[in-house]
């Protein structure tokens, strides 16, 4: 009935900085939850792309055991050098739950191109590397078995390495010296972005490993071990497998521990998802507290209303106003109150995603759902405030109501 | 002529805590169509809460009550709301008009109840309005107003939904002598004119002058029922004659 809103509204304009002052608990409220909302989606899916980038399925297996304390020199000599090319095969060839191995050894060094240099990561992988990783190329090859085998000097160039030594020119076929040796540039990697940890992934030079044991860093133990499990779900057979066939490789009697560490990016990935799932709930419903402390200062407003109007719902009680007519007239009231505060405070909710991912560096996604829920919230929050109040008017006995000074 | 008011027994008791008050103690009245009644008697004698029954505001706890042959002595708080919609106007003596609403809306608020605005009913709204002199009012709040008018329009809002019944209670209780015969002037020429059926509760003899049946209370009891003694032409009579 459009004459409800009409009398709500009047209402509502008779006391205009009551009326703001009670919006502004709602405005604050939804603001809060869709600012708090969208910045907990933009952590998410942050965290998702990353997901993403580290490759499905990709487990690492690091020469050091996690039991044993960083510090202790005897521990990382003795961790260094327990994974071999052997070790490699033997995964690739007895885990059944793994379809991709490669071995890979990373050092930092600086590369020169012309009269520029950088310093950066230079890796040692095999062929399936770019399979585990989920790593297309933006040109070029990738590095075959046959690089591997006669230790050619080719290289695969990282987006921040070819912005950094080359600008806007095309590095194919170009030639990079490390350490004096020149490598020729095969393929280009594309963007990777940051890892979980914050780590530029594209800060990266991919070499085959055995190049980079003998002609860079003369060794002739591996770093890291990638491997991918043939699905997600086999992810843990595959950590067996490779857990089982290397104990039994490094000889290692029952009670000895692993000298190595079989990791699950995935796992790691999803615990801080886990942990930005949490604190999108724990802002969330911080803010939603806000939103019903909002609902109060409604209900306390309706209620002091009621009161001052005693009168006039006597006056429209007397000339034939129902329980109902008086029960919707001060609900509506409530209701719009609240339902403005809702408006405003999707803007209001929407500038402050806006500022805080701008000055905070961190990703703010609106959610539409989100948004919406917050409205309706704020109405039923109206709704819910405003009964009471209204119900206690409506059950006024019209004689007290007309004779209330 | 049709009784619009049938009272049988009437009593009404209040409890004030562990105190039975009876305020009315017995009323047995008729009022036919087109009657005019001053209600008189002290304070305390059960003046308000005969009017509060009679205008369904309030239940008899005891005794029947028939308006227009239709016994609301036990209806429900919103039959009741219904009744005092259709078939009642009441105008108070502090005017209880809707502060910061325009004497209009004022006026129509009977009619905004139970249904929407009908033409019929803007029409006559209008011709209320033009009836009483309040056309270039309309648009003015009633605290623009002077006494007089502020009860010309509860007048026209008592008697916007068409009522069979007006109950006025002290209509010109806060009203200069001059404004009270205006006002009084009005009721009349309602009555006289219009037909309408008016219930008056006044303590002023020369109030109760223009009504053409004076009832006296005393103690929730009728004292006294008898034509307007005034005069042998009651004063409503003069005003009829010489307006019509």
């Amino acid at each position: 009935m459009p004459t409800l809103f009409k009398i709500a509204l009047r209402a509502i304009m008779r006391n205009k900085l009551r009326s703001s002052l009670t919006i502004l608990g709602i405005v604050i409220g939804v603001g809060a939850v869709i600012a708090m909302v969208s910045i907990g989606q933009g952590a998410k899916s942050m965290v998702e792309k990353q997901l993403e980038s580290i490759g499905t399925n990709v487990l690492l297996i690091i020469p050091v055991s996690t039991t044993h304390t960083v510090t202790s020199a005897r521990g990382m000599t003795a961790g260094f050098a327990t994974l071999t090319i052997e070790d490699t095969m033997a995964i690739e060839k007895e885990c059944r739950a793994v379809n991709h191995v490669s071995a890979s050894v990373r050092t930092t060094t600086q590369v020169v191109y012309g009269n520029q240099n950088w310093t950066t990561y230079v890796s040692g992988v095999g062929p399936d590397y770019q399979i585990i990783r989920n790593w297309p190329l933006e040109s070029g090859r990738f590095i075959n078995q046959r690089d591997v085998n006669i230790m050619a000097k080719v290289c695969v160039l990282g987006q921040t390495v070819v912005a950094n030594l080359f600008g806007t020119l095309d590095p194919i076929d170009k030639w990079i010296r490390v350490k004096n040796v020149p490598f020729k540039v095969i393929g280009v990697l594309n963007t990777k972005g940051e890892s979980p940890m914050g780590q530029d992934q594209d800060d990266v030079v991919l070499m085959p490993y055995t190049t980079v044991q003998r002609k860079i860093m003369g060794v002739t133990y591996l770093g890291i071990i990638f491997a991918s499990s043939v699905s997600a779900d086999t992810r843990f057979e595959a950590i067996e497998q490779i857990t089982a066939l290397l104990r039994q490789r490094h000889r290692l009697r029952p009670h000895e521990e692993n000298d190595f560490t079989v990791i699950s990016q995935v796992e790691f990935a999803s615990t801080i998802m886990e942990t930005s799932r949490t604190m999108t709930l724990l802002l969330g419903s911080i803010a939603s507290v806000s939103l019903i402390v909002g609902g109060i200062g409604i209900m306390n407003i309706m209620l002091v209303s009621t009161t001052e109007r005693t009168r006039e719902i006597g006056i429209r009680m007397a000339v034939g106003a129902k329980e109902k007519d008086i029960l919707f007239q001060f609900l509506t009231e409530a209701t719009v109150l609240s339902s403005i505060g809702g408006l405003v405070g999707i803007i209001f909710g929407i500038v402050l995603s806006k500022l805080v991912s701008s000055f905070g560096g961190w990703p703010a996604l609106l959610s539409p759902p989100a948004i919406a829920i917050a409205f309706l919230f704020s109405n039923m929050v109206g709704i819910f405030f405003g009964y009471y109040p209204a119900r206690k008017a409506s059950r006024l006995n019209p004689i007290d109501a007309l004779r209330y000074e | 002529m049709q009784d619009i008011v049938l009272l049988e027994a009437v009593h009404k008791v209040y409890k004030m805590g562990e105190v039975a008050v009876t305020a009315l103690n017995g009323i047995s009245l008729t009022v036919k169509k087109g009657e005019f009644v001053a209600i008189m008697g002290a304070s305390g004698s059960g003046k308000s809460t005969l009017m509060n029954i009679l205008g369904c505001l309030d239940s008899p706890s005891q005794g029947k009550y028939y308006l227009e042959e239709i016994e609301v002595s036990n209806f429900s708080k919103n039959e009741l709301a219904e009744i005092r919609n259709r078939k009642l106007g009441f105008v108070f003596q502090n005017f209880n008009l809707l502060s910061r609403t325009t004497v209009l809306e004022n006026i129509e608020l009977p009619l905004i109840y139970g249904k929407q605005l009908s033409k019929p009913d803007t029409d006559r709204v209008h011709q209320i309005i033009r009836t009483l002199g309040l056309e270039e009012y309309q648009k003015h709040y009633p605290n623009q107003l002077s006494g007089g008018q502020q009860q010309r329009v509860a007048i026209a809002r008592a008697i916007a939904n068409n009522p069979t019944l007006l109950l006025a209670d002290e209509p010109t209780g806060n009203l200069d002598s001059v404004t009270s015969t205006e006002v009084m002037k009005v009721l009349c020429d309602l009555n006289c004119n219009m037909g309408i059926t008016i219930l008056l509760v006044t303590h002023e003899n020369d109030i109760a002058r223009y009504a053409r049946r004076v009832i006296i209370l005393k103690d929730g009891k009728v004292l006294s029922d008898t034509p307007s003694k005034s005069s042998t032409t009651p004063a409503s009579q003069a005003l009829c004659e010489t307006t019509s």
